[in-house]
């Protein structure tokens, strides 16, 4: 079994890529996570795990991970710099790449008022940009912060997030600018509904070079309800949702919701295809995993190309 | 400044019962500007806890004084004359306050009347925010004066993150995100070039690299 990524492989390749998201379970059990492997093997190239997202202790990123990297599926590990110092981060680091796994995605993470320990100390010892440039300094150079040589390197394929949608607008591409330089292989972006928005975005980084530097995946999420929309734009922080999706979801009658949440799911993802310097799409169905397979099917995304 | 909060009265009640001749000591510095721990908040504490004493039918003496800093031993040798008078001292010092008081006078405790909060700013009458961590390596230079490590939830270097909308921070629409005040400033400066740079992660050894700091410097000791 070839053992390297298979995002990698597809982005270098030219491929469109299609990623998803697993959350862990509230809980030790195994076969949750080897369920969502089995809805979701085949219809992407990759699955990202989160990491404790909105700061709620679920079972650990790394855990998750290994258990779909047995199960035959390549994940990417989502590290969150809020719960880890420096030396954690770079041990779990050096311990996910020898347990076979090959992306890792480098985040800031949700703070952790919002979770179910807000009475936690937060870390944040790096941020997310010095995390990209620690992870690539040891793939790259086999060293550690300080200096000290690693016996073996990691190999991983680094991520980094961006979000379009959260201002201000002209420093976000300064933002990103130093995502690439600090060694971002690939990049995913919030969930995306205000397109000429992204477009825009796109734009900018595309005049300063940048949509050459990195593989860009367009973050969607499928709407479940128009509740979940409003939700979605009043109370998560950096979500850009414009009335018109709202008034999309609203206008069909309520057995009818989840599918318009996929039709505009499917309809951004054919128009985020045409945009230039986007590769692929991360679609991130919360807590609704079984949708991504007809999701991918909808927007032609299948069959997934397959390695050796 | 130093700020804090008066504990409740119910903990400061809780914390003194067992002592019989209390001085409530307070003092004229930080904790007086944030009107926690002054002469004038010194003596209604005084007050209130006499009152709660004598309607409780407690047999306590409880007196009153405020040095102009607690957490400077010149000043905190006055107590000398006093000190033996009490068996306990309820201070409203800052926690390095209680702590000097503590270090002269071994024979009573010193009991904290407030929770010590932050360095920050008076932003307006009763209003007071946090800007200083105290880390050892102050870097407002390359920020515009704003500090992303004390006023960014997220303490980044490199920010802002994804969850800055309309200048406010994801956190809570009442916080401001510090990295928005940054990005603005460095604008106005016409030093916006600056952020370009991705800052290294920071070096914490020179806040918390071995046990508590000290600042010795031979020109000032006798």
């Amino acid at each position: 079994m070839n053992n390297s990524s298979k995002l990698k492989r597809v982005l270098e390749g030219g491929g469109f890529a299609v990623t998803a998201e697993c959350g862990p379970p509230k809980g030790a059990n195994s076969d949750v996570v080897l369920k969502k492997a089995e809805t979701l093997r085949n219809k992407v190239d990759a699955v990202n795990v989160t990491d404790n997202q909105t700061a709620i202790v679920r079972m650990s990123s790394i855990a998750a991970c290994s258990l779909l990297k047995t199960a035959g599926l390549d994940p990417v590990l989502q590290m969150v710099v809020r719960d880890r110092n420096r030396i954690a981060l770079q041990s779990d680091i050096l311990g996910a790449s020898a347990l076979g796994i090959r992306n890792v995605l480098c985040l800031s993470g949700d703070h952790h008022i919002f979770g179910n320990q807000p009475q936690a100390m937060g870390v944040f010892d790096l941020d997310s940009i010095q995390f990209v440039q620690v992870v690539k300094t040891m793939r790259d150079e086999g060293k550690i912060l300080g200096g000290d040589d690693l016996s073996q390197p990691p190999d991983l394929f680094i991520g980094a997030a961006a979000n379009p949608f959260a201002d201000p607008l002209d420093f976000r591409v300064i933002r990103l600018a130093k995502k690439i330089r600090a060694g971002a292989d690939f990049i995913q972006t919030q969930c995306i509904y205000n397109l000429d928005r992204f477009e825009r975005w796109m734009g900018m980084a595309g005049d300063r070079g940048l949509t050459d530097k990195v593989y860009i995946l367009g973050g969607v999420t499928p709407l479940k309800s128009p509740g979940m929309a409003k939700y979605m734009k009043n109370k998560v922080s950096g979500m850009d949702i414009p009335d018109e999706i709202i008034k999309r979801m609203e206008g069909v009658t309520k057995d009818k919701q989840r599918e318009e949440g996929i039709n505009i799911c499917v309809e951004t993802i054919r128009r985020l295809r045409e945009i230039p310097g986007i590769k692929g799409v991360h679609i991130m169905a919360i807590e609704w995993e079984d949708v991504v397979g007809e999701i991918a099917e909808r927007a032609g995304l299948l069959p997934r190309p397959v390695f050796d | 400044m130093i700020t804090g909060e008066q504990k409740p009265i119910d903990e400061i009640r809780e914390m003194i019962t067992p002592y019989k001749r209390i001085l409530v000591l307070g003092c004229a510095s930080c904790v007086a500007e944030c009107a926690a721990g002054g002469e004038k908040e010194t003596a209604m504490l005084a007050s209130t806890l006499r009152i709660a004493a004598k309607m409780k039918g407690e047999d306590v003496l409880i007196e009153e004084k405020t040095l102009d800093r607690q957490c400077v031993r010149d000043f905190v040798i006055l107590l000398d004359d006093i000190i033996e008078r009490y068996d306990a001292v309820l201070s409203l010092g800052c926690g390095a306050g209680v702590q000097a008081v503590a270090e002269m006078f071994t024979e009573a405790p010193i009991i904290p009347a407030l929770n010590t909060e932050f360095l920050g700013e008076t932003r307006d009458q009763g209003y007071w925010v946090e800007s200083c961590l105290g880390c050892g390596d102050c870097m407002l230079y390359h920020f515009g004066g704003i500090c992303p490590l004390a006023r960014c939830s997220k303490q980044l270097l490199n920010g802002p993150c994804g969850g800055s909308m309309d200048g406010r921070c994801e956190i809570n629409p009442d916080v401001e995100c510090a990295w928005h005040l940054i990005v603005d400033r460095l604008t106005k400066f016409g030093a916006l070039d600056r952020l370009e740079n991705i800052y290294p992660p920071k070096d914490w050894s020179r806040k918390q690299g071995g046990g508590p700091r000290k600042i010795v410097r031979e020109d000032q000791q006798k």
